[in-house]
């Protein structure tokens, strides 16, 4: 949809806004330009409507050189939502709305109709609001219209240079959420500037992480987080929101290491010992190779007790199930689930045990996992 | 008390040739204004859209400002010759610098982010300016306009020295004559006038700026 190749911007002093750009953004999406200040951005947003124009490279829109477009044509063909909002303060919000259905020269009519349309779609009583002028209105108020305004002339393209970063918190949230909504019924091809990674997150179908001219890393907001490309994306991201969307880890991250063992050939008071000095019910039963063998519970032993010839390996049961260390730990827990058991053993190929994953483990992970439940609980 | 009789008394027999000079007086006052306004609005764009050119033109219209009435009139009369083609040019003059300035001024306080709107959803440079800037702006020329014509007001009874009418005729002939009741009508109705350009001006400044 939206195609920038080998962009370069070199403003007259000499300062170098973007080097060498390649992006290419889909149609019906919403692409979030995101980086902290100074890294280009606004100005890569500028190059698409031709409020700026690069030094090298070309810009394309359905495959057409937006160079070879007049700009102002060009401009009429792509809605733009700016963070100061910039609604005309002299002209009620019916024509505001309707300013670049004007400049093209609808019917006044049609206009009317569309304005009205569009007051509706954010949630604004057009009797109420057609005739107000900016000034009557709240901030959040104001960039509903801000946004309406962009989307009058049915534009496949718009553009928004962080619309959302002058209101307050509530209006925010309101509008991200709007967008959201209003995004599954109109699916435009939409260019979002932020500073915001929350915003991102929340609402871009991509996100293109910038720093000082250069694209870091695009990809979808699922990729970034699953994994940065590099410690500045880490950083950007920040270390809570990339703990909270960490990769799904494996049992072998979960899993007790060294589970309490017991070999076959032992009695069964060594075995209640061992059960009374590691303070457990179960033991898991392994050769001297380490391979596994089963099982034995402390009611296990307390029957057979006054036999005292009864062994480990007369008592013990065998385990059904077992998972491998790089079985996911969902599946694990479903597993568990399924089966009603307290534990699974771990265990690598050709039977060799690795660990045990029991209730108690998971619980300890999913605890250090989420730093900001512990945090809150304080 | 037996000045202000004689005041009036004169005022009332001779309201028909007083009407007649303030007629004439605020017809100069208005040609001189909309001259100002033709030449100074664009001259005041120019002034916001090249600063280079805003120091060139505001010094000299500032220049002409600066110039004592009686002797800009004398120097034009030179030019133009007596009468009221010549009073017009100089009302015109003295009219611009409060025109050309406030427009230059006011298209400058624009808000950039408002321009900067509606340069982005495709106006032409005409179109921002005829529809967002000049009309946001106009409380700043409005006050322009009112400077500028209490000023005229005030300008415009030197017109008789150069051959023009106007209510200076009667303030000139009741010096010529030591007839200060003469003086004195002319001059209190050109003040009259001036307070009634500054007050209606004034409102509808305030009403623009809400």
């Amino acid at each position: 949809m939206i195609e920038l190749k080998n962009v370069k911007k070199e403003y007259d002093n000499g300062f170098v806004a973007l080097k060498n750009i390649n992006l290419h953004c889909n149609e019906g999406e919403i692409t979030a330009l995101i980086g902290p200040s100074g890294c280009g951005k606004t100005t890569l947003m500028k190059l698409i409507n031709r409020l700026d124009n690069p030094t090298k490279g070309s810009v394309s829109i359905k495959g057409k050189d937006i160079s070879k477009i007049d700009p102002v044509e060009l401009r009429r063909s792509i809605g733009y939502v700016i963070q100061q909002i910039g609604l005309f303060p002299h002209m009620n919000i019916a024509r505001n709305v309707g300013t670049v259905p004007k400049l093209l020269k609808w019917d006044k009519e049609r206009i009317k109709n569309r304005v009205d349309e569009l007051l509706e779609l954010v949630s604004l009583d057009p009797e109420i609001y057609r005739e107000r002028f900016p000034s009557e209105l709240s901030g959040g108020q104001q960039q509903r219209i801000g946004v309406i305004r962009a989307l009058a002339a049915e534009p496949s393209v718009i553009l928004m240079d962080e619309p959302f970063s002058a209101l307050d918190p509530i209006s925010r949230e309101q509008l991200q959420d709007e967008l959201v909504r209003l995004q599954r019924e109109i699916k435009k091809s939409i260019v979002f500037v932020t500073h915001d990674m929350d915003e991102a997150l929340k609402i871009a179908d991509r996100i293109v992480l910038m720093k000082s001219g250069e694209i870091v890393q695009h990809g979808t907001p699922e990729e970034i987080l699953r994994h940065p490309a590099n410690a500045f994306v880490e950083e950007f991201i920040g270390q809570k929101r990339l703990e909270r969307f960490q990769d799904i880890p494996p049992v072998s991250q979960v899993m007790v290491k060294r589970p309490i063992t017991v070999t076959p050939n032992r009695g069964l008071a060594e075995s209640m010992r061992i059960m009374e000095d590691k303070k457990v019910d179960s033991l898991i039963v392994v050769d001297e190779m380490n391979h596994l063998l089963g099982y034995i519970t402390v009611f296990d032993v307390v029957k057979a007790y006054s036999n005292e010839y009864a062994l480990v390996k007369h008592i013990m049961h065998s385990f059904n199930t077992t998972v491998e260390p790089d079985t996911l730990l969902p599946d694990a827990i479903q597993l568990m689930t399924e089966l009603q058991t307290p534990y699974l053993p771990v265990v690598k190929e050709k039977g060799i045990l690795e660990g045990l994953l029991t209730r108690g483990s998971i619980v300890g992970f999913i605890g250090s996992a989420y730093p900001s439940i512990k945090e809150g609980a304080v | 008390m037996e000045f202000i009789s004689n005041f009036f008394s004169y005022v009332v027999d001779n309201w028909a040739h007083l009407a007649s000079l303030t007629l004439d007086h605020i017809l100069m006052v208005v040609i001189g204004l909309i001259l100002a306004l033709i030449v100074g609005i664009p001259l005041g764009i120019l002034c916001a859209k090249n600063e280079k050119l805003a120091k060139v033109i505001l010094a000299t219209v500032s220049i002409i400002q600066v110039f004592p009435s009686i002797a800009l009139l004398g120097i034009l009369m030179v030019f133009f010759g007596l009468g009221f083609k010549t009073v017009i040019v100089g009302l015109f003059l003295y009219s611009l610098l409060p025109i050309v300035r406030n427009t230059y001024v006011g298209l400058r306080e624009v808000d950039e982010n408002i321009s900067e709107a509606g340069k982005g959803v495709g106006m032409t440079i005409t179109q921002l300016l005829l529809k967002v800037q000049l009309p946001l702006s106009l409380p700043f020329l409005l006050a322009g306009i009112r400077v500028a014509a209490v000023i005229a007001v005030g300008v415009a009874t030197l017109a008789p020295f150069i051959g023009g009418d106007g209510l200076g005729r009667d303030i000139l002939a009741g010096i010529n004559t030591r007839q200060p009741v003469k003086i004195f009508s002319g001059a209190i109705i050109a003040a009259i006038l001036a307070i009634i350009a500054d007050v209606t001006l004034g409102r509808t400044q305030e009403r623009l700026e809400h």
